[in-house]
């Protein structure tokens, strides 16, 4: 019997430090938390890295602290089950309460860990299949032919990829505006939500900005929405394991019937967490209606290019936005 | 050369083809004789020169390549399965269902998809359920962990969930209930009294291709009056 993993040295540091240390040592090291992605990689063999570092002994990157300005931080090796059942998080930020709770299946929420949900890699098809596709380091998309199974992959930002952001958590927290805590050699740096996630534009090969030796330790998530209306929903085939075909996060503040303040944002329509720009704007200042929802639909897929075989998340993405605008009346 | 006639349903036929005829050999000897294998010998055989291989191979390596960073992980571990400890050594790339499996021979365990998809692997690690097939073992080296072979008490009493899922005719095939069995029986030490959608949200991650969910969540249910 055969794990089918190529051979590799499993390192479990106890501290940040000796993480580095070994990250600093060995060229091709690959972090490891709940190994929930990371492991179906190597059983694929489509990854091979020597060395394996398991962060999940670190206890500077678990937990869930309150922070001075109504805020959390969320350690990036917390699990999605921790996430999901915290209070803290239930009563601030339940859209990502909700968006954790929707992640996978709950064996999958009890070690899958929030850093690796925001980090893990596409679910392109092909591109997990081994393809030598442009973000395996090729020179072609097997997705965007005219015979490709594409109804999973992306309707905006198209740059030689086609792929989707995968992550649920992904969307609550980049509408919930949070920052991710990256530090590298001993300095930390906080990089915000719209500079974490990166699209084909920038560099076709990963999906974040974290680089080798970089770690995840972290996310703040400001106090700023703290409290708001919010609301997530998930659309995928099935319930259970299943990636989204979109889903979409909101959170709004509103004064008396009107919407003060709206951050939204769409997923797996987009390389990265697509925010709804033109919604926002559109409905700042506005009360929840008929009148705005009309509007809201109009613009909330505006300039999507469909592939093949995924028109339908057009409809499917402006019927979010819909309900979560509606969610607010 | 025999010729073979219509086939004739009110013969026994016996089994197999025919036998080869000897051709151009003279001595007394045949050139084959049959090996009278059966699956089992065959097995054994495998093993046997699987353990020659290995084991030369073993031998012939002048030198086992040292760790090349002491730092990481050692072989050799204590895991506590099913309230024992034990030591068992396990490789780096060694997952948590293999290692129950065939290092431990806890076989209630089963490896369905091997990736996280299916929930036949399921064992209980602190309290909570996971995917051993997709869990690195030195990943719960200090966790407690429990099997379907745990499950059950001391003295061979069925756990209310195991008779509770055999009163309701919930097994099939019976592939993915020790997986289920698992994963009611820690649903019930977290919560003794679940909602019939709570329970379904917990057993979600458990694949049954024979399609018998709700006799599963009919058994959780009954179990739950139980416990």
């Amino acid at each position: 019997m055969t794990d089918v993993m190529h051979n590799f040295e499993l390192f479990q540091p106890a501290t940040l430090a000796d993480a580095q240390a070994i990250l600093g040592d060995h060229e091709d090291a690959w972090i490891i938390a709940g190994g929930m992605d990371s492991l179906d990689w190597f059983k694929h063999r489509v990854k091979q890295p020597s060395v394996l570092v398991d962060v999940a002994n670190i206890p500077d990157l678990h937990g869930i602290r309150e922070e001075d300005d109504g805020g959390l931080w969320i350690g990036a090796t917390t699990t999605l089950t921790e996430v999901n059942e915290s209070e803290e998080v239930q009563s601030r930020f339940p859209a990502l309460a909700q968006a954790a709770l929707r992640v996978a299946s709950p064996q999958i929420r009890n070690k899958g860990t929030i850093g690796g949900n925001v980090s893990q890699d596409t679910r392109c098809t092909y591109y997990r299949d081994g393809f030598p596709c442009y973000r395996a380091g090729g020179n072609t998309c097997y997705a965007n032919t005219p015979t490709a199974m594409n109804r999973e992959h992306a309707l905006f930002g198209v740059s030689r990829c086609v792929a989707v952001t995968p992550s649920d958590t992904a969307i609550a927290l980049t509408a919930l505006e949070a920052a991710f805590i990256v530090e590298r050699g001993g300095n930390r740096r906080e990089v915000a939500a719209a500079d974490f996630f990166i699209g084909p534009d920038i560099d076709i090969t990963r999906m974040t900005m974290l680089e080798r030796g970089d770690i995840l330790v972290g996310i703040r998530i400001p106090g700023k929405w703290a409290g708001s209306r919010q609301y997530f929903e998930k659309v995928a085939d099935r319930n259970t394991w299943d990636f989204a075909l979109a889903n979409i996060a909101m959170a709004a503040t509103m004064e008396g019937s009107a919407i003060s303040d709206i951050s939204i944002v769409c997923g797996a329509v987009q390389c990265i967490p697509r925010r709804l720009t033109d919604v926002e704007s559109l409905a700042r200042g506005e009360t929840p209606g008929e009148e705005l929802e009309t509007l809201v639909k109009r613009v909330a897929a505006r300039g999507a290019e469909p592939l093949n075989f995924n028109h339908f998340k057009v409809p499917l993405m402006e019927n979010l936005a819909v309900r979560a605008i509606r969610s607010l009346a | 050369m025999e010729t073979y006639g219509p086939y004739d349903p009110t013969v026994d036929y016996v089994p197999g083809p025919a036998p080869r005829p000897n051709r151009g050999h003279t001595g007394e000897t045949p050139l084959w004789r049959p090996l009278h294998m059966t699956r089992r010998n065959f097995l054994r055989g495998v093993v046997c020169s699987g353990v020659v291989i290995g084991g030369s191979a073993y031998l012939f390596s002048a030198t086992t390549p040292a760790r090349a960073d002491t730092r990481a992980v050692e072989r050799l571990v204590r895991l506590t399965v099913n309230g024992r400890a034990r030591s068992v050594e396990v490789a780096p790339n060694e997952t948590l269902a293999t290692t129950l499996r065939y290092r431990l021979g806890l076989t209630g365990t089963k490896i369905g998809c091997n990736q996280g998809e299916c929930g036949a692997c399921t064992v209980i690690a602190d309290g909570t359920t996971i995917y051993s097939c997709s869990t690195l073992t030195h990943r719960v080296r200090d966790s407690e962990i429990t099997t379907v072979e745990g499950v059950a008490g001391e003295d061979g009493t069925l756990h209310p969930v195991q008779q509770a899922f055999i009163e309701e005719i919930a097994p099939q095939c019976g592939f993915c209930t020790p997986g289920q069995v698992v994963t009611a029986v820690a649903l019930l030490n977290r919560n003794p009294n679940p909602t019939v959608e709570e329970a379904r949200l917990a057993m979600s991650g458990n694949l049954c291709r024979c399609g018998a969910y709700d006799h599963y969540l009919r058994g959780v249910m009954k179990a739950a009056e139980r416990v």
